[in-house]
């Protein structure tokens, strides 16, 4: 069996569906940090790391090595600690500002709503760094006034009407995952702001096994959508690595792509029908088709408007039939230019498996950091041998080496053909199998990555995550280039240990791929890290740029890179996005201020 | 034996110089070359493959440590020979060993002698650096075993013009940019293009500048360093050949037999040279704001891609920058200070006189931020003596004076002493020369004061910023920064107290009358000599000529006069002049120069030029528009 826990796997983390009341959701999860409660990394009492809770499988398992690594890479130490504050201030709150006659409509509308101060808090932010450090630590200067819970399509148009009619701004907010600020109150924004939260809509409404269609209300979570499909034999393939929490609405909003995307495509590949309700009224198309060509495809405007334009209230999204078959893999290459010369072979032939990630040597050293305890003294044994015959027999050098993990989906015969296929290209470019245990880790590391920061909060190490698309030949000169910008903004600014800054080509395409980078450093002896954070994150982003990367791959603009925008996309194109936005919403019923 | 373990770039994949050959011929930049010429002759790809790897065959350096080694033992030797001692800045050395290791690294040396580059490598081989591959100009090739020496030493050869060559262009430039991105060796070359006959810094050349600043502008290297670095001589090697070249007696080709020749000048003593490796500077930093990433970032990296506007210019302003840089690092010896107040003072002066002016100007230049190597201690009069003994062959002391030496003065024809005169001037003006560059700004203003009708600033400004445009050839001078210039000059002339400015005017004080008169004197020659060269144009030349007509014919022009005793300035002999105020000229709009198939050609416009006399002579006021900040 293997030990490592797959935290990906939609259908074995989490038991538990997030049912019941709106605000009995949020009970479930951190209110200052990222998942459940009962989730997270600690130190245990012999000073080792340790994952809590049942819902893992890495759940209640030792990580001997990886105090070490953590001590190695950031200097930190776990003497050196901060805490957070235990609970939420309610006095620290802003007061929820609601006009008596907006709360009679709304009360006769039977919608329920909340202006209780955790339940705004809780909706006042996504998942940024310094959304994070303001909740452990201070206090958002603008939150929702008033929370309110939809059930169905029809509710969503009685709110949008009281808005425009009480001129109040909406916020949507789905499953809270953003990582670009989009959640973010305005400061400036003097009307009363209602958090539109979509999670009590939920239902499938239908499955069209004909058509292999399913209509869904946007509201549903990710991982209860695939398990509801599952219960018709089903399912939609999107998986981005938020999907235990983000919602189906926000993957529309913010143009998501999942991990499985060579095989299910991006939410752009997969939506066939999209329902939203604007302060102009609903916009749909009459049909239920694959392509049509009646102009510019008005999905379009709404994929990645980013809650400017209005609420997501439906969706038709493509299914397919669960895969019989899933197999891990891991390639080692020698290096990091042999293993990306290698995933453009892949996908100049198109045979990409569902996934495939190629990892640099940092990256690869994180993974192995958060490998559990062995169980048998013969499994340490073999571990032994790989090592020794990939580094002696082999000579990679362990330093520099970077592993590609590989996730195949589909009928038995044609994955393991597929599997043949893909190692063999793999060997052209000095690549070795490296087993699928090493594949699944890898995996793992993109869900455990969440939680690890609330640790790193914990020892002075504050860290983020992002992400850039990039044409192949300069994705070598980027990933070389972004890390060298980061250690060197990280000198300047006084950091005084090397951060961690690492990468991996985590999605391939025919003419590019996409690139997702960690980083993180030691913020001891700083007296503003988050402002130090933000500079070097802006250098990055910068860096990204001038390497011909893209604004953003899947993570979205939000505020916190709207500045780029004209650059992006022109004058003319920023242009066109503005009048869309002030023919739907002349008033800015949807002022979260993203994008534009 | 030495122990040769340089330090090298920490990005380095070592290779061999026939494996970056074979890269730069497979590369997709010259591949695509290749291709598209082969479409439009119609001739077979592997036609002009062959043809690029013949280029790239005469081109290419084949570094071997045993001609390395062979080179540094008898340089060493040769070296010890000739030169008494050579000063290096040690913190430059490590600023450069950091630098190597760091970023790929870009050596600019000023360009005054074949010395250069040999002691340049000698130089970083002794401190266990990485040797350069070095930009030598194709006419090495031809001196037979020393050519294919020199290219085992890591010289790589380029043709001195291929502009119309796409082919010669691609393979080249791939050729120096895969050595850059590989981080192969530091890569070596002259901004100033060539020699500088007069020891006067000449105008950068931008081709191979914007050739290493590519890979950093399509992101393939995270930056490049450029390091200046000023390499002077107490004495130059090459001092007489320059001066019979400036004079027209032509340059003889570099051949073997013409080096064991110069063996001779092994029993002789040409004293200290300085080399100043200057602060590296990261490409990075002074793109950081200026260059606009879109058009990178729109066309594959290989395609030859001729650079946006804003780029050619921000190469100019680097390039002008890293000379600038030169120009401050250089370090000037007691002699030059001493030419510079023998040219004011001939064909004789007293010692006495020229010790006390010497030290004297030692401390204007000190004032002007020149970097003397006076040694501690060392009085003023040692100090010229031994500066006497070293250029005996320009100026010996006889009886208390001090002589211009020109030899067989007295018994010739009027046209021998004029020549051996001038000879002995252009040799003493290398020296002075060194100092041009640092009194450049100061002493524009000073002539501007005296040409001005008034001292009202914006007049002073206008007679400044037309100087300047006439020199912007001859001097070195930051791109569009004129008013900055006037400025420092204003400046330096205050901290001399030479003059006194007020919110409207600038006029000099009693005190500094003698600075100011001096600091005219200093660059009475180019004044004179360009109005010469300029009469010379607008009278004589009616019709269209080109350079080979124009230089013999204004030689003899100033010739004449020089011989019927109407004009002192022998300078205005010199070739280098004479291209740089027809250059100038050019630029002024006066003569319009015009390319054909055989060079170009040139027109003068009479009136224009007559104009621009009246200027200097102050008969008409400079027309320009005053800058409204003044």
């Amino acid at each position: 069996m293997v030990l490592d826990a797959d935290l990906a796997g939609s259908s074995d983390c989490c038991t538990r569906a997030l049912e019941g009341s709106g605000s009995a959701v949020q009970e479930l999860l951190k209110w200052n940090g990222w998942g459940y409660n009962d989730s997270k990394f600690i130190f245990n009492k012999k000073g080792q790391a340790e994952f809590t809770g049942k819902r893992y499988r890495l759940g209640g398992m030792v990580l001997p090595t990886f105090k070490e690594w953590i001590e190695k890479t950031f200097g930190a130490s776990l003497e050196h600690k901060t805490t957070s504050r235990t609970s939420l201030n309610v006095n620290d709150v802003p007061p929820s500002v609601v006009n008596e006659e907006f709360l009679q409509d709304l009360r006769a509308t039977k919608i329920s709503y909340s202006q209780d101060a955790e339940d705004r808090v809780f909706r006042a932010h996504g998942h940024c760094l310094h959304e994070i450090f303001v909740l452990r630590e201070g206090m958002f200067k603008r939150i929702p006034d008033i929370v309110v819970w939809p059930v169905c399509h029809e509710d969503v148009v009685k709110i949008v009407e009281l808005a425009c009619k009480h001129n109040l701004c909406i916020i949507p907010f789905g499953g809270g995952t953003s990582v670009s600020s989009a959640l973010e109150c305005p400061e400036e924004e003097k009307r009363t702001i209602v958090s539109l939260d979509t999670s009590q809509m939920n239902r499938i409404l239908w499955i069209d096994e004909k058509n292999l269609t399913a209509c869904v209300e946007a509201g549903i979570v990710g991982q209860d959508l695939e398990k509801q499909l599952a219960e018709s034999g089903f399912c939609t393939g999107h998986e981005p690595d938020s999907m235990e929490f983000s919602s189906l609405g926000g993957w529309v909003a913010t143009r998501a792509s999942g991990m499985k995307k060579n095989i299910y495509g991006n939410i752009e590949d997969l939506v066939i029908h999209i329902k939203m309700v604007t302060p102009r009224g609903i916009v749909e198309k009459n049909c239920q088709v694959p392509r049509m060509s009646t102009g510019p495809d008005i999905h379009h405007f709404i994929m990645g408007s980013e809650g400017t334009l209005g609420v997501v209230t439906e969706v038709t999204i493509k299914i397919r039939p669960v895969p019989e078959y899933q197999k891990y893999g891991s390639v080692v290459f020698p290096n990091f230019e042999r293993g990306v010369a290698c995933l453009r072979e892949v996908a100049k032939q198109r045979c990409a498996p569902a996934s495939i990630r190629l990892v640099d040597n940092a990256q690869f050293q994180f993974g192995h950091a958060l490998k559990p305890q062995v169980a048998s003294i013969f499994t340490s044994f073999l571990d032994g041998l790989k090592k020794f015959y990939i580094t002696k027999f082999k000579g990679f050098d362990p330093n520099i080496l970077c592993v590609a993990t590989l996730l195949f989906e589909g009928d038995r015969e044609k994955v393991l053909q597929h599997e043949k296929q893909v190692y063999d290209i793999a060997t052209k470019f000095g690549g070795l199998a490296a087993g699928e245990d090493n594949g699944q880790r890898g995996y793992m590391l993109t869900f455990v990555i969440a939680y690890l920061r609330d640790l790193g909060l914990d020892y002075y190490v504050i860290g983020e995550s992002f992400e850039t698309s990039v044409p192949w030949d300069r994705v070598l000169d980027l990933c070389r280039n972004v890390k060298e910008r980061i250690v060197r903004e990280c000198k300047e600014k006084g950091v005084q240990f090397a951060p961690l800054s690492t990468c991996r080509v985590t999605q391939t395409y025919d003419a590019g791929a996409c690139v997702y980078f960690y980083f993180a450093f030691n913020y001891r002896g700083i007296s503003d890290p988050i402002h130090v954070y933000e500079q070097i994150e802006r250098a990055a982003r910068e860096e990204i740029l001038a390497n011909g990367g893209s604004l953003s791959h899947h993570h979205g603009v939000g505020k916190l890179r709207k500045r780029w925008m004209k650059e992006s996309i022109s004058d003319v194109g920023l242009g066109m996005l503005r009048s869309v936005k002030e023919y739907v919403d002349p008033n800015n019923i949807f002022g979260n201020k993203n994008l534009l | 034996m030495k122990c040769y373990t340089p330090v090298i770039y920490k990005g380095l994949s070592p290779c061999k110089p026939h494996a970056i050959k074979s890269a730069v011929l497979q590369s997709e930049q010259v591949q695509y070359v290749i291709k598209q010429l082969a479409k439009e002759l119609g001739e077979s790809p592997d036609i002009i493959q062959e043809e690029a790897t013949e280029i790239l065959d005469e081109m290419g350096h084949r570094m071997q440590l045993g001609a390395v080694r062979f080179f540094a033992f008898t340089l060493s030797k040769i070296f010890k020979q000739l030169f008494q001692r050579v000063c290096v800045n040690e913190e430059g050395m490590q600023r450069l060993q950091h630098a190597i290791q760091e970023h790929p690294v870009v050596l600019l040396p000023s360009h005054r002698s074949y010395v250069d580059f040999l002691m340049l490598s000698y130089l970083l081989y002794t401190y266990d650096l990485a040797l350069p591959v070095i930009a030598a100009g194709i006419d090495f090739l031809g001196m037979k075993i020393v050519g294919e020496l020199l290219r085992r030493a890591g010289a790589f050869f380029m043709r001195r013009s291929f502009g119309g060559n796409r082919l010669y262009w691609a393979v080249f430039a791939e050729y120096v940019k895969t050595m850059l991105r590989n981080g192969y060796a530091p890569i070596e070359f002259f901004l100033e293009g060539t020699r500088s006959r007069t020891a006067k810094t000449l105008t950068p050349k931008f081709g191979l500048l914007s050739i290493v600043m590519e890979p950093f502008f399509k992101r393939e290297v995270f930056d490049t360093y450029l390091v200046p670095i000023s390499i002077s001589y107490e004495r130059i090697l090459e001092e007489s050949l320059y001066a019979y070249e400036l004079l027209g007696v032509p340059k003889p080709k570099e051949s073997t037999s013409g080096l064991l020749k110069a063996r001779r000048i092994l029993s002789d003593n040409f004293g200290t040279i300085h080399i100043y490796v200057g602060q590296p500077v990261s490409l990075r930093t002074l793109a950081s704001g200026r260059i606009n990433r879109c058009p990178y970032n729109l066309v594959p990296r290989h395609l030859p891609q001729k650079p946006s506007e804003d780029i050619q210019e921000f190469v100019s302003d680097v390039a002008y920058k890293m000379e600038l840089l030169q120009i401050e690092n250089m370090v000037l010896s007691p002699w030059v200070l001493v030419a510079a107040v023998l040219l004011q003072n001939l064909p004789a002066m007293e010692f006495e006189l020229l010790i006390e002016k010497t030290l004297w100007l030692k401390g204007l230049t000190q004032t002007f931020g020149g970097f003397i190597e006076w040694p501690d201690n060392l009085c003023a009069k040692k100090a010229v003596l031994s500066g006497l003994t070293l250029h005996s062959n320009i100026a010996c002391l006889v009886d208390g004076h001090v002589v211009l030496n020109d030899k067989g003065v007295e018994d010739g024809a009027v046209g021998e002493i004029v020549f051996r005169r001038a000879l002995a001037v252009l040799m003493c003006a290398t020296y002075r020369n060194q100092l041009l560059n640092v009194f450049v700004r100061p002493a524009l203003v000073a002539i501007a004061l005296q040409m001005a009708p008034s001292f009202r600033k914006e007049e002073v400004y206008s007679c400044f910023s037309f100087l300047r445009d006439v020199f912007s050839d001859e001097f070195i001078f930051f791109p569009g920064i004129s008013l900055k210039d006037f400025e420092e000059g204003c400046f330096l002339l205050t901290k001399c107290d030479a003059i006194q400015t007020s919110q409207q005017e600038i006029y000099p004080t009693d005190k500094g009358s003698g600075t100011v008169s001096f600091l005219s004197a200093m660059f009475r020659p180019f004044v004179e000599g360009y109005q010469l060269i300029f009469r010379y144009l607008s009278k004589e030349m009616k019709e269209a000529f080109n350079e080979k007509q124009f230089i013999p014919g204004a030689r003899n022009f100033v010739f004449q006069l020089l011989e019927k005793g109407s004009t002192q300035c022998y300078e205005a002999l010199s070739s280098d002049m004479q291209k740089n105020a027809l250059s100038a000229l050019v630029q002024l709009g006066a003569v319009k120069r015009k390319k054909t198939p055989n060079g170009f050609t040139y027109n003068v416009n009479q009136e224009a030029v007559s104009k621009i006399l009246d200027m200097f002579d102050a008969r008409i006021p400079v027309q320009k528009p005053v800058a409204a900040r003044l």
